[in-house]
């Protein structure tokens, strides 16, 4: 590599100093947690010794069972949903003759990630509620379309990236080659984007998954997630079982992420 | 070289392609025509901008000309998709696939066209063997060398048996020895399968030794088309003559202009006998060319005279820069033997000798 002249901040005093207490402040907690979710004790505060009665204590919740599958179930569908509907975004924003109001558009499709979520959450119940008076309908389709609204910037923004850096000779020469245009978009395009639409797939199903604020405004009774769920007993006594339901959320979203970055750097 | 039939692939008639419009408008190709013979090495040679790429893209399909037709075969392809043409290229950067192997790249033009899996199987191998690359059939495209590569890109264009080959620049990425090799192998491709190979290149000295004819290119038009014997000892222009190699450009006046000869009478008083351009008009004055290999410096008077400037060595041969007694500057190239140097000094008074077969009158 050629030498740098330029400004490297690892060569500033105080930078590992400072990097450590950033790390420590984001991870304190989280081991925190996960340590007195093993906690012999009522409490959540005062450690008595090991346990894993609250982990057995979530598993009988059926609350917790419920609310962890619904969370599952909209968490899948929306993420797929939101996939595909990023996708065919991302190919027509790029694979297109820049043109007028192609920015707009861009901001158009990311628009959930500047509009507080509040905003939403409140237009949305407003607009369900009236939805649910002419159909009827009160089923698991509202937060599913929901949650399909606001992962489709997450998963739109690495497929694009993805799609941006390809190199376009390599569809020239599919079409070159006999191909039409969806076989070139199969053989061509769709292997050589697969790492971004996973990661975009991922993404969309680890915020879905997390969502407190659009969903505790659109459910219906009796539609908790597992995060609304929690919210919901922090408000009465609080127990290390929130915890250990924490531990196991948290096990699984660092398993689902691993997994997904094995696939795709196989994949490159 | 056996006799090319005449039948023609490729016929490019009245083709224009037109980028941009209103103050923007660029014409890339402006009302281009030119026939491609079968089984020809057709060579579009000219600087960057020319064009020549603008029309390989054309042919390919990648681009629809504003204006114009171009046949293959008698059948006007213009209008048609690039997968609909019988028709293949090879990249400037290869454009290989990332996610396949060499033979899978290889057999993804047959696999496209739908042909059965043992044909595609056979003509793979085939197609390995020709460019020599059996032993990395498994490899993946990113595991290979530049070189490797390079063939890897031919016989992928090549295994669905095109009518006609277009390579862009294939070979600017390679060094220079690799250059060399790979310009062998591609005349050796060429002959083996009869295809007729249509090749771009801004590279004078790649398109002399490797085309059976040269399209010389500038400024969206062709200039002149011609062998390369044509080309470069009977330039029709001033461009043509410059682009390709080294040449010196001299005011006469022109006389006696009958059956492509004509007389010339240079500012010294001396009269020569040229070859006269295509196309040349009279009107008393005209500028000749005379390549630095065609003229000789000689110790007593000449054609011409002048005083040695410059004595530049380069190892095959020697240059001689000679300022006339005009005022212009004349190059002489002398062969080198191995003992003796080039015999004259800076400073040096001499003549400069010009062979009866050696000026070429331009008709701009």
């Amino acid at each position: 590599m050629a030498k740098r002249a330029t400004f490297d901040i690892r060569q500033q005093t105080g930078f590992t100093t400072v990097a450590m207490i950033c790390f420590f402040l984001l991870y304190l907690p989280i081991v925190t947690l996960v340590a007195y979710a093993f906690n012999d004790n009522d409490s959540v505060a005062i450690w008595k010794g090991f346990s894993l009665r609250w982990f057995y204590s979530a598993w009988n919740n059926t609350q917790v069972i419920d609310a962890s599958i619904r969370s599952f179930q909209i968490a899948i569908a929306a993420a797929l949903i939101a996939t595909v509907a990023a996708t065919m975004a991302a190919l027509a924003t790029t694979r297109t003759k820049p043109y007028k109001g192609l920015t707009f558009k861009y901001a158009f499709i990311n628009q959930p990630l500047m509009v507080p979520e509040i905003v939403t959450a409140v237009a949305l119940l407003v607009f369900f509620s009236r939805i649910k008076i002419w159909t009827g309908y009160s089923g698991l389709g509202y937060l599913i379309a929901a949650h399909t609204a606001f992962c489709i910037p997450f998963a739109y923004l690495p497929i694009r990236a993805r799609l941006e850096n390809m190199d376009l000779s390599l569809e020239t020469a599919a079409a070159d080659l006999y191909a039409t245009g969806w076989k070139t978009f199969r053989y061509v395009t769709l292997p050589l984007l697969w790492p971004g639409i996973l990661a975009g797939l991922m993404l969309a199903f680890v915020v879905s998954l997390d969502d407190v604020v659009i969903t505790e405004f659109v459910k219906s009774g009796g539609q908790d997630t597992l995060p609304t769920y929690m919210l919901g007993q922090l408000r009465r006594i609080v127990t290390p079982e929130i915890n250990a339901i924490s531990t196991v959320f948290l096990l699984l979203s660092v398993a689902i992420v691993t997994i997904f970055f094995i696939i795709s750097r196989k994949r490159t | 070289m056996p006799d090319k039939p005449d039948r023609n692939a490729i016929e490019v008639i009245g083709v224009s392609k037109i980028f941009g419009t209103g103050e923007a408008r660029v014409a890339a190709l402006d009302n281009v025509s030119v026939p491609i013979r079968e089984n020809e090495f057709f060579t579009l040679l000219g600087p960057s901008g020319c064009g020549k790429t603008t029309l390989l893209r054309l042919i390919a399909g990648f681009d629809f000309p504003t204006d114009g037709q171009i046949l293959l075969y008698g059948n006007d392809i213009a209008p048609l998709p690039p997968f609909k043409r019988p028709v293949n290229t090879v990249f400037q950067n290869y454009a290989l696939f990332p996610h396949m192997t060499v033979a899978e790249n290889i057999g993804f033009g047959l696999q496209m066209l739908g042909k059965p899996k043992a044909e595609i199987e056979a003509r793979v191998s085939q197609m390995l063997k020709l460019v020599k690359m059996e032993a990395l059939a498994k490899r993946r495209t990113s595991q290979i060398s530049g070189g490797q590569q390079q063939r890897v890109a031919l016989a992928r264009a090549l295994a669905p048996q095109p009518k006609v080959l277009l390579l862009d620049e294939p070979l600017s990425a390679l060094d220079y020895k690799l250059r060399k090799e790979m310009q062998i192998e591609l005349k050796r491709l060429q002959n083996e399968t009869g295809i007729t190979f249509i090749f771009v290149t801004h590279d004078q000295e790649e398109a002399l030794t490797m085309s059976d004819r040269i399209a010389v290119m500038s400024a969206g038009k062709i200039l002149q088309v011609g062998t390369p014997w044509d080309i470069y000892d009977k330039p029709a222009e001033r461009f043509v003559a410059d682009f390709i190699g080294e040449t010196n450009f001299l005011t006469a006046k022109i006389d006696n202009v009958a059956n492509g000869k004509a007389k010339a009478t240079l500012k010294s008083g001396k009269t020569i006998p040229a070859t006269v351009a295509e196309g040349f008009t009279p009107k008393g004055e005209a500028t000749i060319v005379v390549r630095p290999e065609h003229a000789k410096a000689v110790k007593g008077p000449g054609e011409l005279s002048g005083t040695v400037e410059n004595i530049v060595y380069f190892g095959t041969d020697t240059h001689i820069l000679v300022r006339l007694d005009d005022g212009d500057l004349f190059t002489v190239r002398q062969q080198n033997s191995r003992s003796a140097s080039c015999g004259f000094e800076e400073g040096e008074r001499i003549g400069v000798s010009i062979s009866d077969d050696a000026a070429q009158v331009l008709k701009d």
